[in-house]
């Protein structure tokens, strides 16, 4: 280790990522700056989840490097266990314990692996839930919650560990569109509160208010990424201009009947 | 006349409870009742099997199913682990070990460790006597059924549990005996249960070891007394107690799902 300034808090260098002879990245060079927030966005099958979960190596890259915090994470030595303390990860599909109440979702990580004692990790949790707005469901399981208050929960899961990082992987594409504005209001508070957030989603919304760079991607290559009022606003590169015009004006798509052009494989 | 749906339908599930009464009553009226109650009730012989028949009997069947219920389950989830393991020689000795384990009499292997085990170890004893042989022999064959089940039950929890337990740092041990476990047992419960009833059943396999008037089960207790009085009373209350063993059973194991029916 040399004594660098502090490194950023992801760092991704030449990444290859095939799942058989489906090559989903092609070559990616990334980074999410300390404090900074990022937004993935771009058409299903772009590779911008497989990205994500590169960062947190629950996808092994076929090649390039990543760092996480200064620590490289394709080292084959690398304690897995120990970095991924520091990054909280955010699924679509929630993954909360169903066997758990809300409030041993939030404690059972911190008691396993931070070694806390249960008063501890119970003030710990309980303080995250009422960060999400659920002091009222701890003790209930995740099932008699609706589908945004889960992905609250999860996220107060997330924190509870404090990380230095949070990954969401389109934390609300499984959602009902009234419960989308809950979970995104409490994401919005989290990136104001300084977290390093990195975010595939396809709030344009969110990418545009929230994120301080967005990064489109097709493909398996980013294409394009700045400011969000150029990458969603001025647009340099027309793969992007596509891809937005799809998204925000979806009743005007104007070669129907053509060829869909995103690949089919999902991400 | 023209019937209408409703009337057929009624007229239809008439004629089939009048053929099922019809069979009932022709069984109930045919049979020669004295000289059945001759044979299977008698009352003093009833009497005499009490209270051996709980105390020592019915107890006995109860330890040494949950012995090589015990046995079974812990051997068998290490199987099912092995199974699923990503070291090719893991799999490999399960699977062996389960192919050939499901596929003999559950009577031989009883008889393979219980005479089998002392001619190998002459210096050593199974620990526990005759019940240890029973929890080994019974369990080794239970646990190949079960690993199977367990296994079902461990891939049937969506990969994302795995997923979200690594992520919060765990490792790959801990997320497995503290996330996806819990939640494969609650989806096997029911047939673990099944295993439970038929290793209640297989008990009674233990007469192949020499049981005395201390290590007796039901069935055993059963026939010797059907030897001894040269009447068939003792095989009803034997049957009986098995009954009693597995209705609660039943019972408790359905309280047990509808208590985890919320936390799925």
């Amino acid at each position: 280790m040399t004594t660098t300034p502090p490194r950023p808090a992801v760092e991704i260098r030449d990444l290859h990522k095939s799942f058989g002879p489906l090559k989903v990245l092609k070559g990616i060079d990334f980074e999410v700056g300390q404090g900074e927030v990022v937004c993935v966005i771009g058409p299903s099958g772009s590779g911008k989840s497989t990205l994500l979960r590169c960062v947190d190596l629950l996808e092994e890259p076929t090649a390039g490097k990543i760092w996480v915090n200064g620590v490289e994470m394709t080292d084959p030595d690398v304690e897995i266990d120990a970095v991924r303390r520091g990054i909280g990860m955010v699924f679509q599909s929630f993954n909360l314990f169903p066997h758990l109440t809300v409030l041993n979702n939030l404690t059972i990580a911190q008691r396993r692996v931070l070694r806390r004692g249960r008063a501890e990790a119970e003030r710990i949790a309980r303080a995250n839930l009422e960060r999400v707005g659920l002091t009222d469901k701890a003790d209930a399981f995740p099932a008699q919650l609706s589908g945004g208050q889960q992905q609250r929960a999860a996220i107060a899961r997330s924190l509870s560990m404090e990380p230095k990082l949070m990954l969401f992987d389109e934390p609300t594409s499984a959602l009902d569109p009234e419960l989308v504005g809950d979970v995104l209001t409490v994401m919005r508070k989290l990136a104001e509160d300084g977290m390093t957030m990195m975010v595939v989603t396809h709030e344009m919304a969110f990418a545009r208010d929230v994120a301080d760079r967005v990064v489109f991607m097709d493909g398996g290559v980013v294409v394009e990424q700045g400011p969000p009022q150029e990458v969603l606003g001025a647009p340099k590169h027309e793969r992007t201009r596509a891809f937005l015009s799809r998204v925000l004006d979806p009743t005007h798509v104007a070669q129907l009947g053509a060829p869909d052009q995103s690949p089919g494989a999902s991400d | 006349m023209k019937l209408r749906r409703r009337q057929r339908e009624r007229l239809s599930l008439g004629l089939q409870y009048l053929v099922f009464i019809a069979i009932i009553a022709t069984v109930l009226v045919a049979a020669d009742w004295d000289r059945l109650a001759d044979a299977f009730f008698r009352v003093d012989i009833i009497k005499s099997m009490f209270p051996t028949i709980i105390t020592v009997a019915l107890r006995n069947t109860i330890l040494y199913t949950l012995g090589a219920f015990a046995f079974g389950l812990v051997f068998g989830t290490i199987l099912a682990l092995m199974r699923l393991s990503r070291v090719a020689p893991y799999r490999w000795v399960a699977t062996a070990y389960i192919e050939l384990f499901r596929g003999l009499p559950a009577l031989l292997v009883l008889f393979l460790v219980g005479y089998g085990i002392p001619i190998a170890f002459p210096e050593r004893e199974i620990p526990g006597g005759v019940f240890g042989s029973i929890a080994i022999g019974l369990g080794l064959t239970a646990a190949a059924y079960m690993a199977e089940t367990i296994r079902a039950g461990i891939q049937a929890v969506p990969k994302g549990q795995m997923e979200a337990a690594r992520t919060l740092g765990m490792s790959h041990f801990t997320a497995m005996r503290t996330i996806v476990i819990p939640q494969a047992f609650r989806i096997v419960i029911p047939p673990l249960t099944n295993e439970l009833i038929l290793l209640t059943k297989d008990s009674s396999l233990a007469y192949v070891l020499g049981v005395t008037a201390q290590t007796i089960e039901i069935t055993k207790f059963g026939r010797d007394m059907l030897n001894d009085r040269v009447n068939a009373t003792p095989l009803l209350v034997a049957g009986l107690a098995y009954l009693v063993i597995t209705l609660p059973l039943s019972q408790v194991v359905r309280r047990l799902e509808l208590r985890y029916a919320k936390a799925r």
